[in-house]
């Protein structure tokens, strides 16, 4: 099924690449940028066109593939199995809403919160990653099943740790931020995260991390330092989880322990296996699908929920590898990376070489 | 000096003894071969040394550097390499991340390098591509460079394990088996590969073989491991005339 979804969404923007690759290079160097550009002056319109319940809707999305490519890098492209996401996602929320609600006002930045907004996001970032640090520690010395079952631990630890601290509303919940996250802020840390995140997985590290999903033994056998890239990939990942975090609280207004508990977590893992693990593309696509779907399946009710769980026990039976699993959309991977500047830098190496030595004795491609 | 002095090295899994006092000096250069019946604690020896097990017992120094105790990354980081009996290779990622993925510590660049894309990143990455690209040139697998590894002919697949290690790029190469499950057209164009990379990367080696035909032809110096003790050591001619040897592997042979 999702094979066939894969090749129908390639086939309806089939007339679209091949537009785009009639472009003349330097056009097609720009084209990204630009309509990144368009797409944010339309998010910045978006209130005046759109009705708040849709406004709300896509800001949900929005924090959804934030939170969903992150969580994909600990599940999907290191093939570790994180279940506590939500967690992080707490962190984020509690500290960025401290500092908008109580710290900067009371240093007389009341004014300055909604500049000071991205500032908070950050912090809050910066903490939930500084408590992913402390959970991989530890969590790491071994593998496997470990992490689950630590992760799980970690949500409900968080869970009740915010319920039992009155001086945050424990269980009532925290309220006065201000309404600070808008479709347009919630547009532009979506294109920083996915730009930061996918450039991370063309990188060392993230061939480091498929590797130790692929085989840790063999990876650290080829000297990747597989402690290292494990914390480093669940300390970015529970970054980003906190600035989600923070973009939540400061959008519904009012947060409390309870909207961070496993069942957010699963939501999120939903998304990671629906879009397809080891996939940035899958990640917004899974996000995206995802969100909006629960809006459309509001008549249900409670029986909403339902779907998630359900959703996610049927494709780890029938799909496990998502719509888009280990695949890519082309204009995701970066320049150098692409098929065909590989192969003209191939070429070029085979050119020179012919020039000066002789290749190793292995005879053609006879097998 | 030697590269590599190996003194005492005993191994055990629980009680069960798969490496008895194994000792070994190799010279820099040099090609000796590890030989011996299944089980005889050939691979063990590998593991002891690139880290994989610690050791129970014994001595592991490789050009001044102390291996017992150290991670399997520091290890290869120094500069040994290995290949596995079964190919280990990482089967759905394409054949140049494969052979990129070895250079993981020859690379310097931090998170934030990589993530805004800093110079020191783009210079570091272009590199890597561009060795990792000569490399799979030189081992006849420039047409392959973007598939995916496990869609590779087996014969590919060893080379491809080969390349990897030698991206790593070791002083010792540890190869072991490399001619399991090969025909003895691929045999001999796998022994003169063996040579050539000792030649062209000025490698030292050391080959695991099950089959003593193919250790015969190219390794100067052979020892034989049979349920984990060393029985003989000794240049090819020797090894074959040694009665403990003969009766060790017409054992296996009278079992099998």
């Amino acid at each position: 099924m999702t094979r066939s979804l894969f090749s129908f969404l390639s086939r309806i923007t089939a007339p679209f690449r091949a537009a785009y690759e009639s472009l003349p290079p330097p056009v097609r160097r720009w084209t990204m940028p630009v309509l990144l550009i368009v797409f944010f002056i339309i998010a910045l319109f978006a209130p005046s066109f759109v009705n708040l319940y849709w406004q709300q809707v896509l800001i949900y999305v929005g924090i959804n593939i934030i939170l969903t490519a992150s969580l994909n890098l600990v599940n999907g492209y290191m093939g570790e199995f994180s279940v506590g996401h939500a967690g992080f996602m707490a962190v984020g929320a509690y500290v960025a809403s401290i500092l908008t609600v109580w710290v900067f006002p009371r240093w007389g930045l009341g004014e300055y919160i909604p500049y000071l907004f991205p500032l908070a996001l950050l912090i809050g970032g910066l903490a939930a990653g500084l408590t992913g640090l402390v959970i991989a520690f530890p969590s790491f010395r071994t593998r496997g099943d470990y992490l689950a079952i630590v992760t799980l631990a970690w949500n409900m630890i968080v869970k009740s740790v915010l319920e039992n601290i009155d001086a945050i509303g424990g269980p009532r919940g925290f309220m006065g931020m201000q309404k600070l996250t808008s479709v347009a802020w919630v547009y532009v840390w979506v294109v920083i995260t996915i730009y930061l995140l996918r450039n991370l997985v063309y990188s060392n590290f993230g061939r480091g991390t498929l590797s130790i999903r692929e085989d840790e033994i063999a990876s650290s056998l080829v000297s990747v330092d597989t402690r290292k890239v494990k914390i480093t990939v669940f300390v970015v990942a529970a970054f980003f989880a906190g600035i989600a975090g923070g973009l939540f609280a400061h959008i519904i207004q009012f947060i409390n322990p309870r909207s961070f508990s496993i069942l957010k977590s699963t939501d999120v893992l939903v998304m990671v296996y629906l879009g397809g693990i080891g996939s940035l593309g899958g990640s917004i696509l899974g996000a995206t699908v995802y969100t909006v779907l629960l809006e459309l399946l509001r008549p249900l009710q409670v029986w909403r929920w339902v779907v998630g769980p359900l959703l996610l026990v049927l494709l780890m039976i029938f799909r496990p590898y998502g719509i888009m699993g280990m695949r890519e959309w082309r204009f995701m991977v970066p320049r150098e990376e692409r098929i065909e500047t590989i192969a003209a830098l191939m070429e070029r190496i085979r050119r020179k070489r012919e020039a000066v030595a002789a290749p190793a004795p292995v005879g053609g491609s006879s097998d | 000096m030697p590269v590599l002095q190996i003194r005492g090295l005993t191994h055990y899994f629980g009680g069960l003894r798969a490496v008895y006092d194994f000792n070994l000096d190799l010279e820099p250069g040099e090609l000796i071969g590890i030989i011996g019946p299944n089980g005889a604690g050939k691979t063990t020896v590998f593991n002891l040394i690139t880290g994989v097990y610690r050791p129970t017992e014994g001595e592991i120094f490789f050009n001044g550097h102390n291996l017992v105790g150290k991670r399997s990354d520091q290890i290869v980081s120094l500069g040994i390499a290995r290949t596995f009996q079964t190919i280990r290779l990482f089967k759905n990622l394409s054949v140049l991340d494969n052979v990129r993925i070895a250079r993981f510590a020859r690379m310097s660049y931090g998170v934030p390098a990589a993530m805004f894309r800093l110079p020191k990143y783009v210079r570091e990455e272009a590199e890597a591509r561009e060795r990792a690209l000569e490399l799979l040139e030189l081992m006849g697998l420039s047409e392959q460079a973007t598939w995916v590894a496990s869609s590779l002919p087996y014969g590919m697949q060893r080379r491809l394990e080969i390349a990897r290690a030698l991206a790593t790029e070791p002083r010792l190469l540890l190869l072991d088996e490399p001619a399991a499950g090969m025909n003895p057209g691929e045999i001999a164009e796998l022994m003169e590969l063996i040579q050539w990379i000792r030649r062209r990367f000025d490698l030292t080696i050391i080959l695991i073989e099950h089959q003593m035909r193919v250790v015969m032809g190219i390794c100067e110096r052979i020892k034989v491991l049979d349920f984990g003790e060393t029985i003989a050591e000794g240049t090819p001619a020797e090894i074959q005339n040694n009665p403990r040897v003969i009766e060790a592997y017409l054992g296996e042979e009278a079992v099998v």
